[in-house]
C-alpha cells in the first residue's frame, strides 16, 4: 500500500498571525514539503492545478519536474490533472516528458475541477463538466497508447495524422487515477477503463466515499478488469496531530475555524464526527484511518493532506515528521496485515513495463 | 395501506401558530385517508430544530445528524404539508433554505399541500406569488386548494370557514396521494449510466 500526501497549494492568510505567504513563498514552501514527503518515507506526493487565486499552482508539472531533479525515490501524483480545461494533448506531451525526466515516478489523477468561471477561460463551460471529462480522456488514452491519432471530437481541432511527443518512457502510459467527490460518471469511467479511482475523502461523510468506492468496483468487475476486490482505490485524509489530542484540538482550531471550504460552519467536534476529519494523538489518527479500510475494502492509495488552511510550513513540516515517524510506520504494518490475499498493488512505472513485457513474451 | 406523511414546519416560536396549523392540516389529512381506507404515518420536521445544521449544509454540501433524516423523510413522503410564516412578503428564509438544499429531483411528481401564517390576511396571496412558483420549480405537484391562516382565524368570528378550508385541502391532498404511485427516491449509485452512452456524447 502506498502512503503520501497532496497538497492543493492554496495561499491562505495564517489566521493566528494575519500574516499571508507570498507567492513564492509559498511554492517554496510546496517544494519543501514535497522533499520532506521523500526524507520520512512517503510514496507519493500529489500537487494540484489551479488557475484561479487564493492558488499558486497552475502548472503541475512543472514543479513536479523541480522536485524530481531533487529527489531519488518518491512518486510524483497530482490532486488533481484538470481534464476538462487543459488541451488533452498538452496533458500527454507534459506528462510523458515528466516521465522521462524522472525516469517514471509519475502517475496523474484526473479531475474536473468544480470553479465555474475558469472554464470560460479556457474556452470550457462548467455544463460540459462530464462530457469534457468523457471525451478529452478517451483522446489522451489513444495520444499515449496510438503512435498515430487521427480524432474527431467535440470540444478541440481535430487531429490528421498527429504523433503526441515524447512517447511515453517504454511505451508505457503513467498509470492514471480518476478522482471525484461525487459524480458516479466518474466513477464509472474510472472502471470502464480499469484505472485507478480516488475518493477525496475530506471535506465529506464517509458514508458518501462507501457508495462512490463501492459502485467503481462493482462496474470495475462488470467491465471484467479482475474481481471488485482488485479494482485500485485511493482515499483522501486530512489530519492534525499532537501528541496530546486536547493540544491538537486546541492548535487546528483557529485554522479549521475560517479555513476555506468549510470555515464559519460547523464546529470541529461536529466536523470531525461527520468527515474524516482527524484531529488529534497520532494513534487516534492511526485507528481513525485503519477504520477507512472498513467501508471501502482493502485499498491501494492513502494520500493525506496536510500543508490546508494557512498553516505555516514550520509546522506543516513538524506534522510530517509525526506522520513519518509514528504514523505511516504503523499503517504500513497493519494495513498489510489486515489486507485479504490477491489484492494488488497500485500499478507503477516498472510494474505496468514488468506486464507489458510478460503480455508480449509467447508462453 | 399507511401513506407516509410529511409535515414541514417553518414556524420560529412555541407555541407557533405556523406549527398550530400545520397539525391541523396534518389531522385532516389523516381523517380524510381515512375516508379512502388508508392510515397516515405522520411525522413532522420543524424547521426551528435544523437551523444549524441547515446553515452548516450551505457552507459544507452535505447535510447532518437531524437534518440527513429529515431529508431522508421528504425523499420518502407519499405527501407532504408545507407551512411557513410570512416573512417580508414571502416565505421565511429557513423555510427556503430547507427547500434549497434538498435537490432538484427529490420532490418531483410529490403531492404538496401549500399553507402560510400571517399576522394579517393581506398576505395571503404569498401561497400563490411566492410557495406556488416555488414547488413548481421543483417538480411537485401543488394541492389546488392552498391555506392561509392569519390571526383573525384562530377563533375569530369566520372560525368555521377556516376549519372548512382546511377541510378542502386535506380532501385533495389525500386524493392526490391515493391517487399517486408510491414515493420511490431515485438512488443514483443504482441507475448508473453506462460508459459506452456517456462516450457518444
Amino acid at each position: 500500500m502506498q502512503f503520501g500526501i497532496f497538497t492543493i497549494g492554496d495561499v491562505t492568510t495564517d489566521p493566528t498571525t494575519g500574516r499571508t505567504p507570498t507567492e513564492h513563498e509559498r511554492i517554496k514552501a510546496t517544494v519543501e514539503i514535497a522533499k520532506k514527503a521523500e526524507e520520512i518515507g512517503l510514496d507519493v506526493v500529489a500537487f494540484g492545478q489551479h488557475h484561479n487565486p487564493p492558488f499558486a499552482a497552475s502548472s503541475p508539472t512543472t514543479t513536479m519536474a523541480y522536485v524530481a531533479a531533487q529527489t531519488s525515490k518518491i512518486l510524483l501524483s497530482t490532486a488533481t490533472t484538470l481534464i476538462t480545461t487543459t488541451d488533452p494533448v498538452r496533458i500527454a506531451e507534459d506528462y510523458a516528458q515528466l516521465q522521462h525526466l524522472s525516469d517514471g515516478r509519475v502517475d496523474l489523477m484526473l479531475g474536473r475541477g468544480n470553479t465555474g468561471p475558469v472554464y470560460p477561460w479556457f474556452g470550457k463551460d462548467i455544463r460540459d463538466g462530464i462530457p469534457l471529462a468523457v471525451e478529452n480522456y478517451a483522446l489522451l488514452r489513444r495520444l499515449w497508447d496510438d503512435e498515430v491519432v487521427t480524432w474527431d471530437g467535440k470540444f478541440r481541432t481535430p487531429l490528421q495524422g498527429f504523433t503526441s511527443t515524447p512517447r511515453p518512457l517504454d511505451g508505457v502510459a503513467p498509470f492514471v487515477w480518476h478522482g471525484s467527490i461525487r459524480s458516479p460518471e466518474i466513477a464509472e469511467q474510472a472502471a470502464y477503463y480499469g484505472d485507478g479511482f480516488f475518493s477525496n475523502h475530506i471535506f465529506w461523510p464517509a458514508s458518501h466515499t462507501q457508495q462512490m468506492v463501492a459502485l467503481y468496483r462493482r462496474r470495475f468487475e462488470h467491465y471484467g478488469h479482475g474481481t471488485a476486490d482488485q479494482a485500485i482505490v485511493g482515499l483522501g485524509g486530512q489530519v492534525y496531530m499532537a501528541r496530546n489530542s486536547q493540544d491538537a484540538l486546541a492548535e487546528f482550531r483557529p485554522y479549521f475555524d475560517v479555513a476555506p471550504v468549510y470555515g464559519h460552519g460547523p464546529s470541529l467536534e461536529d466536523f470531525m464526527e461527520s468527515t474524516p476529519l482527524t484531529v488529534g494523538s497520532p494513534q487516534q489518527v492511526i485507528e481513525r484511518t485503519l477504520g477507512f479500510r472498513e467501508y471501502v475494502g482493502d485499498y491501494q492509495r492513502q494520500l493525506f493532506l496536510m500543508d490546508h488552511a494557512g498553516l505555516p510550513l514550520s509546522t506543516v513540516l513538524k506534522q510530517l515528521d509525526l506522520l513519518g515517524d509514528e504514523v505511516v510506520p504503523v499503517l504500513r504494518k497493519e494495513f498489510a496485515a489486515l489486507r485479504k490475499p490477491g489484492v494488488p498493488d497500485a500499478p507503477t512505472h516498472d510494474s505496468l513495463l514488468a506486464a507489458r513485457i510478460s503480455e508480449s513474451v509467447p508462453a | 395501506m399507511t401513506r407516509s406523511i410529511v409535515v414541514v414546519s417553518g414556524g420560529l416560536s412555541n407555541p407557533s401558530s405556523t406549527r398550530l396549523l400545520a397539525d391541523q392540516l396534518a389531522t385532516a389529512t389523516d381523517v380524510a385517508l381515512r375516508g379512502h381506507g388508508d392510515a397516515a404515518d405522520l411525522r413532522v420536521i420543524e424547521l426551528r430544530e435544523l437551523a444549524h445544521p441547515l446553515a452548516d449544509h450551505l457552507l459544507t454540501g452535505f447535510p447532518t445528524g437531524a437534518l440527513a433524516e429529515a431529508i431522508e423523510a421528504v425523499g420518502h413522503a407519499d405527501g407532504l404539508i408545507v407551512v411557513t410564516p410570512v416573512f417580508s412578503a414571502s416565505y421565511s428564509g429557513l423555510f427556503k433554505t430547507f427547500f434549497d438544499v434538498l435537490g432538484p429531483d427529490l420532490l418531483r411528481g410529490k403531492p404538496v399541500l401549500l399553507a402560510a401564517t400571517a399576522g394579517t390576511a393581506r398576505h395571503s396571496l404569498v401561497l400563490e406569488h411566492a410557495m406556488r412558483p416555488l414547488f413548481s420549480y421543483l417538480r411537485a405537484i401543488t394541492v389546488p386548494a392552498a391555506v392561509f391562516a392569519a390571526t383573525e382565524d384562530f377563533g375569530g368570528a369566520r372560525s368555521a370557514d377556516f376549519s372548512e378550508r382546511i377541510t378542502t385541502a386535506a380532501t385533495e391532498l389525500a386524493d392526490l396521494v391515493v391517487g399517486s404511485p408510491r414515493a420511490v427516491p431515485d438512488d443514483p449509485f443504482d441507475n448508473v449510466t453506462p460508459f459506452d452512452k456517456l462516450l457518444k456524447g
